[in-house]
């Protein structure tokens, strides 16, 4: 017998009444934009593993891989609803919005990663779902509730979560590890603090408004802009890596230096540019690019295809 | 004895959001049957060979 048909008439989630979030808003909640750079960076980890996976596989692989990400996504919305109220960014949430009640955010992330993580364990490799589970673990409880309102460091060491993709990719690939998707996480690593402190340069003051200890709210801009061009500096031999050491040719370690430079060259001018709206422009600038050079150095690997594994 | 429970009417908007939910749902678990049938076709009896 059901209960929803007569009576009283409900609000909607905000007031813990029957929901009126529809698909899209679910869709929203999986953060999309994040998903397709998971999507992205574990197809190269796939894509340049040793050996043939049939592409059944490979799609079952990426397929639990987005559908992971995107629960983190959502426990990530679940956990932050009060930062992403107060933050302009994050305000048009499904969760501040009222779409999504939150314990309806909590048991969809929690659903998605056990199906995820399940799928993938069963229909392709365990420690491939090992490793998934592990990254939504450190992104929802070491990232999101522990490091994030705790230290300016967080986007340092959370970054982690964000590097996995591909060594889950190149995992489900081969069911084993090796030097070259390490390469990756490092690439993946090293490039976060640059790509969110550029950020947060510019969303300074909605990070204060939150109480997040985003470096430059904690150190103030002066330092965040001297960290992000030695992280940026850092990047450069990181990046050209895979080359440097002979699993990739020569036009990777070409893409990777120009690409390293162009990234040392934003860096620096976010350092020299400190005020008003030249300022914003240059942080904003380095944001922009950071994405293009994360995308440039994969596709190049993914054109490159199975180079790096029979480099082996 | 004979009073009625309270019970809860759905407005329009939320009908529509419960059965676009309803569908999705729907897919995703087909998708899914579809999914581990045709990986069970690509993997034949190594299905059970699974990697660590």
């Amino acid at each position: 017998m059901s209960l929803v048909s007569e009576g009283t008439e409900f609000a909607g989630s905000a007031g813990y009444g029957p929901s009126i979030a529809s698909v899209g808003d679910y869709v929203a909640l999986m953060k999309p934009r994040v998903m397709s750079l998971v999507v992205f960076t574990a197809l190269v980890g796939v894509v340049i593993a040793p050996g043939h996976v049939h592409p059944v596989i490979g799609f079952t692989a990426l397929l639990c891989i987005a559908v992971g990400a995107g629960a983190a996504g959502a426990l990530n919305m679940w956990y932050d609803a009060d930062i992403d109220a107060v933050m302009r960014r994050t305000s048009n949430r499904p969760i501040p919005r009222g779409r999504i009640a939150p314990g309806e955010a909590l048991a969809f992330g929690i659903v998605l990663a056990a199906f995820a993580v399940g799928v993938l364990g069963l229909l392709v490799s365990w420690l491939a779902a090992a490793l998934l589970a592990f990254t939504i673990f450190f992104y929802v409880v070491v990232y999101t509730v522990w490091l994030k309102r705790s230290t300016p460091q967080n986007i340092v060491i959370g970054g982690a979560a964000g590097a996995f993709p591909p060594v889950i990719g190149w995992v489900a690939a081969t069911g084993g590890i090796a030097v070259e998707p390490c390469l990756l996480f490092l690439i993946i690593f090293f490039w976060t603090p640059p790509h969110f402190w550029a950020l947060s340069l510019v969303r300074v003051d909605d990070y204060a408004r939150a109480r997040v200890p985003m470096l430059p709210v904690v150190a103030g801009p002066e330092e965040t802009r001297r960290k992000i061009l030695l992280y940026s500096i850092g990047l450069v031999p990181i990046g050209a890596a895979p080359w440097l050491l002979g699993y990739t040719q020569t036009i990777y370690g070409v893409t990777a230096l120009l690409a390293g430079a162009l990234m040392v060259a934003f860096a620096w001018r976010v350092r020299r540019e400190r005020d008003g709206e030249r300022a914003e422009r240059a942080a904003h600038d380095l944001f922009a690019f950071s994405i293009l050079y994360l995308f440039v150095l994969f596709a190049v690997l993914l054109v490159e295809g199975g180079v790096i594994g029979r480099a082996v | 004895m004979d009073e009625k429970p309270k019970r809860i009417v759905l407005s329009e908007e939320q009908k529509r959001s419960r059965r676009a939910r309803s569908i999705a749902i729907a897919l995703a678990l087909g998708a899914l049957v579809v999914l581990f049938y045709v990986v069970t076709l690509v993997k034949g009896p190594a299905v059970l060979n699974r990697p660590l």
